[in-house]
């Protein structure tokens, strides 16, 4: 089975956010770049399918500045067969940033096109911008199923047998045929680490690098970018360990009432 | 091309999903806003869908839209999307709102897609333009957009942005809809909801809880937290990666995938408060949080926060607690 898996390099989750001067993005330049966490899950069980199966090809699909190759060199050192990367542009109009889904989207699905894998996975949404949609447009513009939060795939006599998770608690399995594509929510394994090994034998896997084409005109506009306003007045804290605790203490038993 | 079009959405079939009052609450709004005129659909079995269109003709509504068929007897994003594209060309509206529920991130953007439109995807306000806001960086920053173009603008508005009970009572024209799907169109064949085994632990009704995420680091730092539950008599639970690591057990997960919770104290440790955890605990009563971060998002709805190292400061309470 050739499996290609689409992922994106996003901000570490810890890292200080601003605000870049065009109002409309972030400074990229402030920070550190990871891969997206759903889309390492995305990978994983990708590496584990082939490894059930004992034989097929993973291949990382990635749009993304240059600086995206960090992230698919680890994908790969993680045990990835080979990778796709479209290059955009760092900034502007045809950038990652600026373009909307369906734009990205495009993007992704041409690239996939031309490898006709029998399956695409992906994770349910980027940690950046959250808008959960890339995979599913995917697989529209590929005219292929999906499914959506999965959890676990299962290969059946017709294609595959997928644990989607449902709100509150509740999940439901889905039968689909191949190709397909599936959105990967985390947690439905443990992330493997790169090995030493892994690192090395990266040095010598192909990434295919070719660039992105210019972006038609957007559906969706982003009008400004903000730091949203504090709806509720936060009483903060401060002071030692030790001060901080006795205000705590103080609060639990006279205001909240639960000491 | 006018007016304002909410799809509501059923629990597994039967009754509502409760969000479907806030995104009705949402495109009322919208459609006053526009001085326009908002209306329902509802979807499912001819016969499903005809009590729930009876029950929403008694909100101020143009018209409710029973959409049905057997292939919608049981949902399909395939499905969906071959009836509301009909139902939209039918109903000609300029605007789509859904709720944001797992259901509509299955099928609303490949609807979208196939309007050659954009879903603007987990909206957390409405201004004037209209403009939408959603959420950037796990809640850091908000960002402000608008349908640009052509056509017609969906939009999924997130868990608790609009209130189910500003519901505008009224009445409305009830109308069914018999699209044309084509048992081949639908791709997927879905199983039934089923749960994992029982849970045991029911945080719902704990009137204390401690929770924890990612900022604890490793699962041998828990201890710290553990501590600090057991000395207020709380019980112990965690943000969606905790889980997802297997450090706790699923069933002590609170967010949108997990348990919704509304203690009279919510002690949230090392969570930076993703939207997803948010909508879980944004009831509780009084919420304190624990965080080296100080933009948080969980600041945003804390109402006593401490920025600082949690290695330090829950030690320190535990003490203080034992007195």
């Amino acid at each position: 089975m050739k499996i290609l898996v689409a992922i994106k390099q996003v901000p570490e989750r810890d890292a200080q956010i601003r605000v870049a001067a065009d109002g409309r993005s972030i400074e990229e330049g402030d920070a550190a770049w990871v891969i997206n966490e759903p889309d390492a899950y995305a990978l994983e069980e990708a590496l584990q399918l082939k490894e059930r199966e004992g034989a097929g090809e993973v291949v990382i699909l990635c749009a993304g500045p240059e600086r995206a190759a960090s992230t698919i060199r680890e994908a790969l050192a993680k045990g990835a067969d080979r990778a796709i990367h479209i290059i955009t542009p760092e900034e502007g109009a045809d950038s990652l940033a600026a373009r909307d889904t369906l734009s990205v989207a495009t993007l992704l699905a041409n690239a996939a096109k031309a490898e006709s894998p029998d399956l695409i996975l992906t994770g349910l949404q980027s940690d950046d911008l959250g808008a959960g949609q890339t995979g599913v447009v995917m697989a529209e513009l590929l005219g292929v199923p999906h499914a959506t939060l999965i959890l676990k795939v299962e290969r059946n006599a017709d294609g595959l047998r997928v644990k989607r998770e449902l709100e509150d608690g509740w999940y439901q399995h889905v039968e689909m045929p191949l190709p397909a594509l599936l959105t990967i929510q985390s947690g439905g394994n443990r992330l493997r680490y790169a090995t030493l090994m892994g690192i090395k034998k990266a040095k010598s896997k192909e990434t295919r690098a070719f660039e992105a084409g210019a972006v038609g005109s957007p559906v969706t506009e982003i009008v400004k970018v903000y730091p949203p306003e504090r709806v509720k007045r936060t009483e903060m804290l401060t002071g030692s360990a030790d001060e901080i605790a006795a205000q705590i203490v103080e609060k639990l038993k006279f205001e909240v009432k639960v000491l | 091309m006018s007016g304002v079009l909410v799809v509501m959405e059923q629990k597994f079939g039967s009754g509502w999903n409760r969000m479907s009052f806030e995104a009705l609450a949402a495109g009322q709004k919208l459609a006053a806003d526009l001085g326009t005129t908002c209306s329902a659909a509802v979807i499912g079995s001819a016969d499903g869908v005809a009590p729930l269109a009876a029950e929403l003709a008694g909100n101020k509504l143009g018209t409710v839209w029973a959409v049905g068929d057997p292939l919608l007897a049981q949902y399909t994003a395939d499905a969906w999307c071959a009836a509301l594209q009909q139902l939209i060309s039918e109903a000609t509206p300029e605007y789509v709102v859904f709720p944001h529920t797992y259901q509509v991130r299955d099928f609303a953007p490949a609807l979208a897609t196939r309007l050659k439109q954009v879903l603007i995807s987990d909206v957390t306000a409405i201004h004037d333009g209209p403009v939408f806001v959603r959420q950037w960086m796990q809640g850091k920053l908000n960002a402000d957009y608008r349908h640009g173009g052509e056509g017609l603008c969906l939009v999924s508005v997130q868990a608790g942005t609009f209130r189910a009970d500003a519901v505008e009572a009224g009445s409305a024209e009830v109308r069914v809809f018999a699209p044309k799907i084509d048992a081949a169109q639908v791709r997927t064949t879905p199983g039934e909801p089923f749960r994992e085994a029982a849970q045991t632990v029911d945080l719902t009704v704990a009137p204390v809880i401690v929770s924890v995420g990612r900022g604890i680091g490793e699962q041998d730092n828990l201890g710290i937290v553990e501590e600090l539950a057991q000395a207020l008599g709380a019980e112990l639970a965690a943000s969606r990666p905790i889980c997802d690591n297997g450090w706790l057990p699923m069933e002590r997960q609170v967010g949108s995938s997990g348990q919704t919770v509304a203690p009279k104290l919510y002690l949230a440790v090392g969570i930076s408060g993703a939207i997803q955890h948010l909508v879980g605990m944004k009831g509780a009563k009084t919420v304190i949080a624990i965080n080296k971060d100080p933009d948080a998002p969980i600041f945003e709805i804390a109402d006593i926060g401490v920025v600082g190292d949690l290695f330090e400061i829950v030690p320190a309470l535990t003490r203080a607690i034992k007195g």
